[in-house]
């Protein structure tokens, strides 16, 4: 058993809003100064910088977690975790037949790149990424399980884009489990004031920039032996899983 | 004036009328539903697009008048069964919300 720090919520390059810096190299170097062990790339709408992303990580010591940020029909933002980098790549195909195609104005919401292991341009992409998708916030949590993977409403305690802002309450009939907070200072408030256990909320730095990626703070025990990385994403998942099936 | 005398007044289509003698009074319109929540008055006319199942729920707790879909907006059986359930009434019609705005000023 060994303790692994996690940031399970960042953007590259290929979201719109995120740094022109923030290649899959510079991340995983990032990471890597602040002690944080497994991290998760969570473009918008998008899993094309996955790949890059998982050369990045083996350079940088680093445990890669393929995802995506979905944002639902609603405006609702849903982080989405694969185990497996095919699984999320697959899944970023599925989502690709559910956007709404507008031209991205790079000037105005900023470039969306496409990057190889070497942090070298490989394409851009045309079409805006951050807006929303025909998903909706129901839809969301099967979808995502069909490509075994799990998702849990991104950062609930933010106005902008998060579940309770958007529809007022966590609907009750929510297949949710896990929920992301922003501010990990937030965990008891929330957990009181809609019956989450403590240990089901997940907390990420959604950072857009490299300033934005924080000390190592939150992380899991993990067995991991015999050791390699795919045994730690295998053992984050197990956890994961675990406490999105209990007290269904 | 009450829902069923507006939906004469306006020709808005019906999605559920449980409570055709309700009043109504005013409009507000709006999709983020933690503001509904707060901004809404008692007794407007709700103007959306949101179809989320929460409308209903925020629709009892500011206690308007009505939901008015734009747009074409359209929901799912549960969304309606639930609304005739909680007694909220919900109206829907094809044009945008600035439009049914319009059109709701023009009667009450």
């Amino acid at each position: 058993m060994n303790r692994y720090y996690y940031d399970l919520h960042l953007h590259s390059c290929l979201s719109p809003c995120g740094d022109d810096d923030n290649t899959p190299n510079n991340l995983c170097g990032m990471a890597s100064l602040l002690g944080i062990n497994i991290l998760a790339l969570t473009d918008h709408n998008t899993t094309k910088n996955c790949p890059a992303f998982f050369t990045a990580a083996k350079r940088y010591g680093i445990i890669p977690v393929a995802g995506m940020e979905l944002t639902t029909s609603e405006d609702i933002h849903v982080v989405c975790l694969f185990e497996e980098l095919d699984d999320a790549m697959r899944f970023g195909d599925y989502v690709e037949t559910k956007r709404y195609l507008v031209k991205n104005k790079p000037d105005f919401f900023g470039r969306q790149q496409i990057l190889d292991g070497d942090d070298n341009l490989l394409s851009e992409e045309e079409y805006l990424l951050s807006n929303a998708t025909m998903i909706s916030i129901e839809e969301v949590y099967s979808a995502v399980k069909d490509y075994r993977g799990i998702a849990y409403p991104a950062h609930i305690d933010r106005d902008a884009n998060g579940i309770i802002a958007i529809l007022g309450a966590i609907p009750p009939d929510t297949e949710f489990r896990l929920f992301e907070l922003h501010d990990g200072e937030r965990i008891e408030e929330y957990s009181k004031a809609y019956s989450i256990p403590a240990e089901n909320f997940i907390i990420s730095s959604d950072a857009h920039v490299l300033t934005d990626m924080r000390e190592k703070e939150n992380y899991f025990d993990l067995d991991d032996e015999p050791y390699s990385s795919a045994k730690v994403r295998k053992e984050l998942f197990r956890i994961l899983d675990r406490r999105n099936s209990e007290n269904r | 004036m009450t829902a069923e005398k507006f939906v004469e007044s306006t020709g808005f289509k019906v999605v559920c009328m449980p409570n055709p003698e309700r009043n109504i009074s005013g409009a507000y319109i709006g999709d983020l539903l933690s503001w509904v929540m707060g901004r809404a008055e008692s007794d407007n006319v709700w103007i959306t697009i949101m179809s989320n199942s929460n409308i209903v729920a925020v629709a009892t707790l500011a206690d308007v008048g009505c939901i008015l879909l734009a747009e074409g907006v359209t929901l799912d059986s549960e969304v309606v069964a639930l609304a005739a359930e909680k007694g909220v009434n919900i109206l829907s019609t094809d044009v945008s919300c600035y439009d049914a705005a319009i059109e709701v000023s023009k009667v009450i």
